[in-house]
């Protein structure tokens, strides 16, 4: 054996490589991937090709779809083309933010609980149960009280509602983590918990987590959509697909596309995170 | 035994994965009236698989692609699902590994019992008491009305046997009926096996890991290597001139407290299913393997007798097993490298606070191999885990090189962590499995030694040549590591940081007995060369007799007795110690 | 809302007491520890509707509102009192099953009880539960047992397929295109559910077909992938397999060995669909305009009444909780292992 080989450098895996061993290869998998491309292409980029201003009154009513409205006008006589296009970012942005957020905290928090045992746990174990005791719409309408209406109030709301099912995940992935022979001899190294934490746990967490993260941002839409449909979250004239289903309720027989457009686009949205985190769950193995 | 036609009579048995790839390749078996018959193999050996195949079962993404069981001159495969069931427990039946595991937990026993009695007789309580009498199991109704969490871990494998025996089947099938049953407690299933022999003619097909149990028990034996039968004949011949060089090295890798000696492990590892080489698969690994060998597979063939035959062209070149060459146990005068003095240890758990450690106190020395024995609930791994650092014990002191050693890792100084390292029980959860063995292998050097990261890596491929891997796993992940490599990566972990007393817990229980005798033969000579001191904790009387200098052996939490590995293991006096003495399994009993 | 229906993490498993009663221990213990957190959540949700920006009386008299007729208001509703002093009245009230009067009632001059407000509603949202939950719960129990024991054939497929894509849409998305099929298109439906005040919506069950396929559609699909996956486990685990080799009939397997250790999992699916309707109940309500306590809740946070949000909040707090602990003890019952004390 020379002596270079006995020197160790790391390799390292090129990304392409990388990024098409984690493609889906199961048949819904790969719709899911489509949707999810189609929608998001949708939301992120609509607002920047908009025929008309979506906030602009260009006709009567609820007039059926003609050449130069192809999905027909809103309940104002709105362009709704114009609206689907610029409706979908806020949905993508806040439920976006939302889940971000609650992840921030409650990886934080879920690790140090999970890994550290102190005497935090139990109390954290409690706040948590608390807070899945509540029906999680009827506590997002609490606080839509609380903070007054807007959808400030309602992205935070949608955070602390993900938060307690975060930190009991990452605990309890954590927690059995901790019991690993390697995280064990870590500690015994006398390394640091941010050490272990980053190079031990982490890691083998990853993708419990990660999956779980597709989750929460899939719920985390329908909490958004959900609030928005009620009225509850952003306001009129905002264009927003929950808000747009919500308002062309009246015009389901005149223009159904008013309503069914931004309907089946949030639809597609979370149907392909559901199908794509079906799909990378399933191939885990 | 008798001449008749046998009751079980299996040929050119075949079971492959669905992709074609064969697990078991043409097994032949025949068991007599009244016989035992062992079915030895290490993990991936087919054993299990055959077991199960006698009873026209395939596991899951397997199946029977070929040969014929016949079972009281019945043909069990190519039955109808109906027919199948018929004739399972009735002709024959079978006793399942892990009976906790095995018995429905929403069932009381007598229950689980009458469901299969049910199918020969009309279910009385009485006959059902009986059956869990006539396994020493109390025949009352109270018993019967227990849930399988209720009972003991030998009283649940007593119950499975019950099971067995209900349609009184003339052939019973026990697959590992005794693993991860304490020592004493797999003494006494064993001894009801045998008196199931003797009074009611029982004929079992008994299939272990573990040839020293077997060669307890059975009156022959088959061995398994690769799925295929390397060498069968009556436990006494193969036991006394094993002539398939596998045998031969199986009985040279088994530690026996009977006979402590020098293990002479097997070169390599038993293919996986995948991997089986052309020819012989054995090939690889044999020191007598011809030319031949690798291209053509060798035909079972017939020594001195009809009743031993053996899988090997060459047999005959095959010397006898060389056992007993007994270790030179030099007494090791060094000063103590570390003094361990009224340690306690408890757990707190919801009940309250349970001690399981009490007043410990032992040395060891440098260049010395303690053994701290005991069964499980012992405390022998708290007392462990309090050495390094991972429990908080309650009371004691512990000095590392004659300077007190701090309990709290957090108090102890870099040296002191580095001066002390453990080796965890269980290899596939002891290396971090998203990342590579070389990283894994230089973060101690980085930590503990101070070692730059450069130079930290530089050292990993001599660490692995310590430890007998090539350097080129580095680059591996652990996934990629058998159950063995995968341990002494671990002790080659434990290594970097350059120990002066190494703490392994258990390291070898999950591993195949030949991978075992070559991790045993690798710390001994790390012990010799390094002249580190070692601790090793373990419930195995035979791996104790192979390594270690000096026993100590626990009872419930306190030292019933020490001493030197031979005069313990010889002449024991605390009766505890002669209890496991008595009921550890040996390949000298017979 | 379908990611309500993913369990999140196990309730904390009932401990080993080895006593003689186990599972009346346990049970006391677990309504105790129900009623702390019942109060915990009281205070949260009168801080909620209380101290953060906006009163209620105000609200309810608009911006236009002379600041005496604000006044007036406030005192009436006694929102000029210490906000300790109102929440004990409140809780007091909660304790004694007085769920407290109406900020709109105040508004009107008069005084209206929150209870005679819902008590209607309630009933007809617990008809439109009831009529989800029946069919779910047999749905979801027939095909998840059957697609279980058929694993990988074309039912199991099939079922896995048509169930899919309903559960994975928001709810009033589904049933916004159960709208255009049943009432733009097909014409054969009501687009509102409107049921009388005092009558039973049994009196008019068209008007509980929109709301309750939609339901269903979302709860099915998962109900059943869960029950199927708890079925799986239990068919393919160590008893089921030991119990085959025995000669066991099938039949007696599939029954005694496989159904009967699946049975806590199915219980716990059953009460995250209970739970999970409280929240399904606001949209669907509010989407087919069906005179429930979801649609009474929303409107009520519309309004800024928050003293009937308080008390409708709370009455669900509660049945969430109750769900939650019935299911756990209900669980202790069905599995021997725990009803005896022994640890899961």
């Amino acid at each position: 054996m020379s002596a270079l080989l006995k020197t160790y450098s790391p390799r390292r895996v090129p990304f392409g490589a990388a990024l098409r061993r984690r493609t889906p290869k199961t048949l819904s998998g790969r719709i899911g991937l489509a949707l999810l491309v189609l929608t998001l292409t949708v939301a992120l980029l609509g607002p920047l090709c908009t025929p008309y201003s979506p906030d602009r009154t260009v006709g009567i009513p609820f007039a059926g779809p003609t050449a130069g409205h192809p999905l027909g006008l809103d309940f104002l006589g709105r362009d709704v083309l114009s609206r689907v296009l610029s409706g979908g970012l806020s949905v993508v942005l806040y439920a976006g933010v939302a889940t971000l957020a609650a992840y921030a905290v409650g990886l934080t928090v879920g690790l140090l609980a999970g890994y550290s045992r102190s005497w935090l746990e139990p109390l954290l174990m409690r706040l948590t149960d608390v807070l899945l005791a509540f029906p999680a719409l009827v506590f997002l309408l609490l606080l839509a009280t609380a903070f007054g209406r807007g959808i400030t109030g309602v992205v935070i709301a949608t955070a602390l509602i993900q938060l307690p099912p975060i930190v009991r995940i990452v605990r309890s992935a954590a927690l059995e983590q901790s019991l690993r022979g390697y995280v064990e001899a870590a500690v015994a190294r006398g390394e640091g918990t941010l050490s272990v934490l980053r190079r031990e746990i982490l890691p083998n967490i990853a993708r419990p987590v990660a999956a779980d993260a597709g989750l929460r941002f899939s719920w985390s839409v329908l909490l958004i959509a959900g609030v928005n449909f009620l009225g509850l979250g952003l306001q009129p004239p905002a264009a927003d697909w929950g808000l747009m289903v919500s308002e062309n309720r009246g015009g389901i027989a005149l223009n159904p596309s008013s309503m069914l457009v931004a309907a089946a686009l949030l639809g597609a949205l979370t149907l392909a995170i559901n199908l794509l985190g079906d799909a990378l769950a399933g191939g885990t193995e | 035994m008798t001449d008749e036609t046998p009751l079980l009579e299996v040929s050119g048995l075949r079971i492959a994965l669905a992709s074609g790839t064969p697990i078991v390749d043409g097994v032949d078996l025949t068991l007599a009236r009244g016989e035992i018959l062992g079915i030895v193999g290490e993990s991936g050996s087919g054993k299990t698989t055959t077991a199960l195949a006698l009873l026209g079962h395939a596991q899951r993404g397997a199946e029977i692609t070929g040969g014929s069981v016949r079972v009281a001159g019945r043909e069990v495969l190519g039955l109808s699902r109906a027919e199948r069931r018929e004739i399972r427990g009735k002709l024959i039946s079978y006793v399942p590994q892990d009976a906790g595991q095995a018995l429905n937990p929403s069932l009381r026993i007598a229950d689980s019992v009458t469901d299969v009695l049910r199918r020969h007789r009309e279910p009385a309580p009485a006959a059902v008491l009986g059956l869990l009498g006539s396994v020493d199991l109390p025949a009352t109704t109270e018993f019967g009305r227990r849930l399988p969490h209720q009972l003991s871990g030998g009283q649940q494998q007593r119950v499975t046997i019950a099971i067995s025996l209900a349609c009184e089947p003339p052939v019973i099938v026990m697959d590992e009926p005794t693993t991860g049953l304490d020592v004493l407690t797999q003494q006494s299933v064993l001894d009801e096996i045998r008196r199931l022999r003797a009074e009611r003619g029982a004929s079992l097909v008994y299939v272990s890991h573990d040839l020293a149990v077997v060669s307890q028990i059975a009156d022959r034996v088959a061995v398994m290597y690769a799925g295929r039968i390397v060498e069968e004949g009556p436990i006494a011949t193969l036991m006394e001139r094993p002539r398939h060089p596998y045998t031969r090295g199986l009985l040279q890798s088994i530690p026996d407290h009977r006979r402590p000696a020098r293990l002479l492990p097997m070169a390599g590892s038993a293919p996986g299913v995948e991997e089986r080489p052309d020819g012989c698969a054995f090939a690889p690994r044999c020191p007598q393997a011809a030319d031949d060998c690798r291209t053509t597979p060798p035909v079972l063939e017939s020594v001195d007798f009809e009743r031993h035959q053996v899988r090997c062209p060459h047999w005959e070149l095959t010397p006898p097993a060389t056992l007993g060459i007994p270790r030179d146990r030099t007494e090791v005068t060094a000063g103590p490298a570390l003094q361990v003095r009224g340690l306690r240890a408890s757990h707190k758990g919801r009940g309250g606070t349970v001690v399981v450690a009490e007043d410990i106190s032992f040395d060891v020395r440098r260049g010395e191999c303690l053994a701290l024995v005991g069964e499980s609930g012992s405390g022998k791994t708290t007392i462990a885990r309090c050495l390094v650092g991972l429990h908080l014990p309650d009371g004691g002191s512990v000095r590392l090189r004659d300077a007190p050693l701090p309990a709290r890792i957090r108090k102890r100084s870099a040296a002191q962590r580095r001066g002390i390292q453990y080796v965890f029980q269980n290899p596939y959860q002891s290396l971090n499995p998203r990342r590579r063995i070389g990283e894994d292998l230089a973060r101690p050097g980085h930590v503990l030694r101070g070692l730059s990261v450069a130079e930290a890596r530089a050292e990993v491929g001599s660490l692995l040549e310590r430890v007998q891997l090539s350097p080129r796993l580095a680059d591996r992940y652990p996934s990629q590591l058998s159950g063995g490599e995968r341990q002494r990566v671990a002790i080659a972990r434990a290594l970097a940081a350059r120990p002066d007393v190494l703490v392994c817990d258990e390291v070898t229980s999950a591993l195949d007995v030949s991978v075992q005798a070559a991790i045993l033969e690798a710390l001994a000579e790390l012990r010799d060369d390094l002249g580190v001191a070692l601790l090793f904790i373990t419930h195995d009387l035979g791996v104790v007799s192979g390594v270690a200098d000096r026993v100590l052996v626990l009872e419930g939490g306190r030292i019933c007795e020490t001493g030197p590995t031979d005069s313990v293991l010889r002449t024991p006096e605390h009766p505890y110690t002669q209890r496991l003495v008595a009921a550890a399994p040996t390949l000298a009993a017979r | 809302m379908t990611a309500t229906l993913v369990p999140t993490a196990a309730p904390t498993s009932p401990s080993s007491f080895g006593s003689r009663h186990p599972l009346a221990r346990v049970a006391l213990r677990r309504i105790a520890g129900g009623i702390l957190t019942l109060f915990v959540l009281s205070v949260l949700v009168f801080l909620a509707t209380s101290v953060l920006p906006g009163d209620a009386a105000s609200a309810i008299l608009g911006k236009q509102a002379t600041p005496d007729a604000v006044a007036e208001l406030r005192h009436a509703m006694g929102l000029d009192r210490p906000l300790v002093v109102q929440y004990g009245k409140w809780l007091a009230g909660l304790l004694h099953g007085d769920l407290g009067n109406t900020a709109a009632g105040y508004a009107a001059g008069g005084r209206s009880g929150v209870w005679d407000q819902i008590s209607g509603k309630l009933g007809n949202s617990l008809v439109l539960a009831a009529t989800v939950f029946v069919p779910v719960l047999l749905l979801s129990l027939v095909l998840g047992v059957l697609t279980a024991l058929r694993a990988g054939r074309w039912l199991d497929h099939l079922v896995t397929t048509v169930t899919l894509v309903p559960a994975a849409l928001p709810e009033f998305v589904l049933g916004t295109v159960l709208l255009a099929v049943f009432f733009t298109w097909l014409d054969i439906l009501p687009p509102v559910s409107f049921v009388a005040p005092g009558a039973s919506p049994f009196a008019t069950p068209e008007t509980l077909v929109l709301p309750v396929l939609t339901l269903v559609g979302v709860t099915v699909g998962p109900a059943t992938r869960m029950i199927r996956a708890g079925m799986q486990e239990a068919l393919l685990s160590d008893p089921v397999a030991v119990a085959r080799l025995n000669g066991i009939s099938e039949a007696r397997v599939v029954r005694r060995y496989a159904l009967r250790n699946a049975l806590a999992p199915s219980i716990q699916v059953f009460a995250l669909i209970a739970q999970y309707l409280v929240g399904g109940l606001l949209i669907v309500e509010d989407l087919f305009g069906y005179p429930g306590i979801g649609k009474e809740l929303v409107d009520a946070v519309t309004v800024h009444d928050n003293l009937e949000v308080q008390s409708v909040t709370m009455l669900l707090a509660t049945f969430y909780v109750a769900v939650t602990i019935a299911a756990d003890l209900l669980v202790m019952a069905v599995v021997p292992k725990l009803r005896t004390g022994g640890t899961s």
